[in-house]
């Protein structure tokens, strides 16, 4: 497809079901990843959430050898697996003079090596690329409304304890004098896995943090305060779903990838201009 | 009241803090002096639950604790104003789901006011000074309303002036009631603010009214521990200070 016309912008979607479904998913997927991702990015958890993302993988390749390729029974897997990881990850730390940056990254490997052995042993290379990259086309019912509940989910969650994450999030110390710190991050650490897993159905492990980590640091080159930086992410990821599905459609790309890349443009784009844009402002108060 | 009964304190193997024993009564003001290194973050830390004992134990019973570390673990990287970060002092009254009303807002807007910050509040936490950084945290005290106050190195990185004008906040706590401990270097400040004096350099070494404890003998052989058997714990204590940076 050479020339895109305006119709293209929506077309796909009103022809096509499964770019409606996967439109619908992305874009709950993205409502939650603004707020999450920005929680992610100040709590400095952006690499622990790739971890995690890939803990999944072992959980994932279980349950398809048991029930083959479906969406549904791979996430189960994948969310047993991620919080055993999370928390796996938490114990080593405490109680090794292992840091936690190495316990993560040999849980890493290890969820990669192991996830990778598992699926080989039954699947053929086509399921290998389908969980590492996902499959947004092919989601069934029961996959989208997973994904719309743990979205929704999180969102009245981020929403009823959003001080409690915040206080946490600026002084960790304060609230451990006080009761509840490890209550709150071990809060953030299930909305986390709940919003990988339900991502890994739509983008695969490789890249379910996508929209969790790119709109929320691109918002954060910009937005001034911290209200800003969640409404700019949130809008980032929207944009980021749709242009994507709509490139992906056009040019014949993978969705998940196509998403990703579409976030990524974003980003890009903003750490070259930025600094332009900053001393053009700067230019105009000093005026 | 707070009862410290053979309270010992290890990082790893080095044996921070030793044999602390007494009780510290309600109201009491009491000031910890000693060399770097001497134990005082780590009674601090023990007192407010931020470290385990290695053996004894310390009772609050059940107690309001504010504690203010030497360097505290408010991560500046996060976009929200110095209101907001006053506002956290709300925490026991708000908890989770309580929202910062009109009321709430006024209490905040007149921390911020006894502390000189009042243009400051919708300023953000990276923009302020270390010195200013340390007002915002008495006023996140100053609603916080605990019964016991732990102040570690307070003053450190604020000129004259400002310490005296947030020292003068001690008289009111000491007038609720409140329990305050705080560790100190200088011991003039200690003199003027603090009647009770406790000296550690690894296990206490005097602990009583301020003018009985700060003889210059007693100062000298405190002191002298940080060259003589106990100065491998230094690099140490640090690098636990150092944790808490990230």
């Amino acid at each position: 497809m050479a020339i895109m016309t305006t119709s293209d912008l929506w077309s796909p979607f009103v022809e096509f079901g499964f770019m409606r479904r996967g439109l619908v998913a992305a874009l709950a997927l993205s409502l939650a990843a603004g707020p999450l991702g920005t929680l992610l990015q100040m709590r400095r958890l952006s690499l622990v959430a790739d971890v995690m993302s890939h803990a999944v993988l072992p959980g994932a390749a279980i349950a398809f050898l048991f029930a083959g390729f479906s969406l549904s029974w791979m996430g189960f897997g994948g969310l047993i697996a991620g919080l055993c990881i999370a928390i796996a990850a938490g114990f080593v730390t405490r109680s090794t003079p292992i840091q936690e940056d190495t316990s993560f990254a040999a849980l890493y490997i290890l969820a990669i090596a192991s996830g990778v052995a598992i699926l080989s042993t039954a699947g053929s290379n086509l399921d290998l690329v389908h969980v590492l990259f996902g499959s947004l086309l092919a989601i069934d019912d029961t996959a989208l409304i997973a994904i719309a509940v743990v979205s929704g989910v999180t969102l009245l969650t981020l929403a009823t304890c959003w001080r409690a994450l915040i206080v946490s999030t600026v002084d960790p110390d304060f609230l451990r004098v006080r009761g509840g710190a490890t209550a709150v991050h071990m809060l953030f650490l299930v909305l986390l896995v709940l919003n990988l897993v339900a991502a890994f159905q739509a983008l695969g492990t490789v890249l379910s943090v996508g929209l969790l980590i790119l709109p929320p640091a691109t918002a954060r080159l910009w937005a001034r305060s911290l209200s800003g930086t969640v409404i700019l992410a949130t809008v980032l990821a929207l944009v980021s779903s749709y242009a994507g599905l709509i490139a992906s459609y056009a040019f014949d790309l993978p969705s998940g990838p196509s998403i990703v890349l579409a976030a990524g443009v974003f980003y890009v784009l903003s750490i070259g201009t930025r600094r332009y844009f900053t001393s053009a402002a700067a230019t105009v108060r000093a005026l | 009241m707070i009862e410290i009964h053979h309270l010992c304190v290890r990082y790893g193997d080095l044996v921070a803090l030793r044999d602390v024993e007494g009780t510290i009564a309600n109201g009491t003001s009491l000031a910890v002096v000693g060399p770097n290194g001497g134990g005082k973050s780590t009674l601090l830390k023990a007192i407010a639950g931020v470290v385990k004992p290695c053996d004894g134990h310390v009772h609050t019973n059940g107690a309001r604790i504010a504690y203010l570390p030497q360097q505290s673990s408010v991560d500046r990287n996060v976009p929200i104003t110095v209101a907001e970060l006053v506002s956290f002092g709300l925490w026991r009254e708000t908890g989770w789901f309580g929202a910062i009303d009109a009321k709430r807002r006024a209490r905040i807007d007149e921390a911020l006011t006894t502390v000189g910050l009042t243009a400051f509040a919708s300023r953000r936490i990276d923009a302020l000074s270390a010195g200013q950084l340390q007002r915002a945290l008495f006023a996140r005290l100053l609603l916080d309303e605990a019964e016991i106050v732990l102040l570690d190195e307070p003053f450190t990185a604020m000129d004259a002036a400002t310490s005296a004008q947030l020292a003068a906040l001690f008289a009111n706590w000491r007038a609720q009631g409140r329990t305050i401990i705080a560790a100190l270097h200088d011991l003039g400040e200690v003199r003027q603010y603090f009647p009770q004096t406790l000296v550690v350099a690894g296990r206490p070494l005097a602990w009583g009214a301020t003018d009985e404890v700060l003889t210059p003998d007693l100062i000298g052989n405190a002191f002298a521990f940080a060259t003589a058997d106990h100065h491998h714990a230094e690099p140490h204590a640090h690098d636990h200070h150092g944790h808490h940076d990230h």
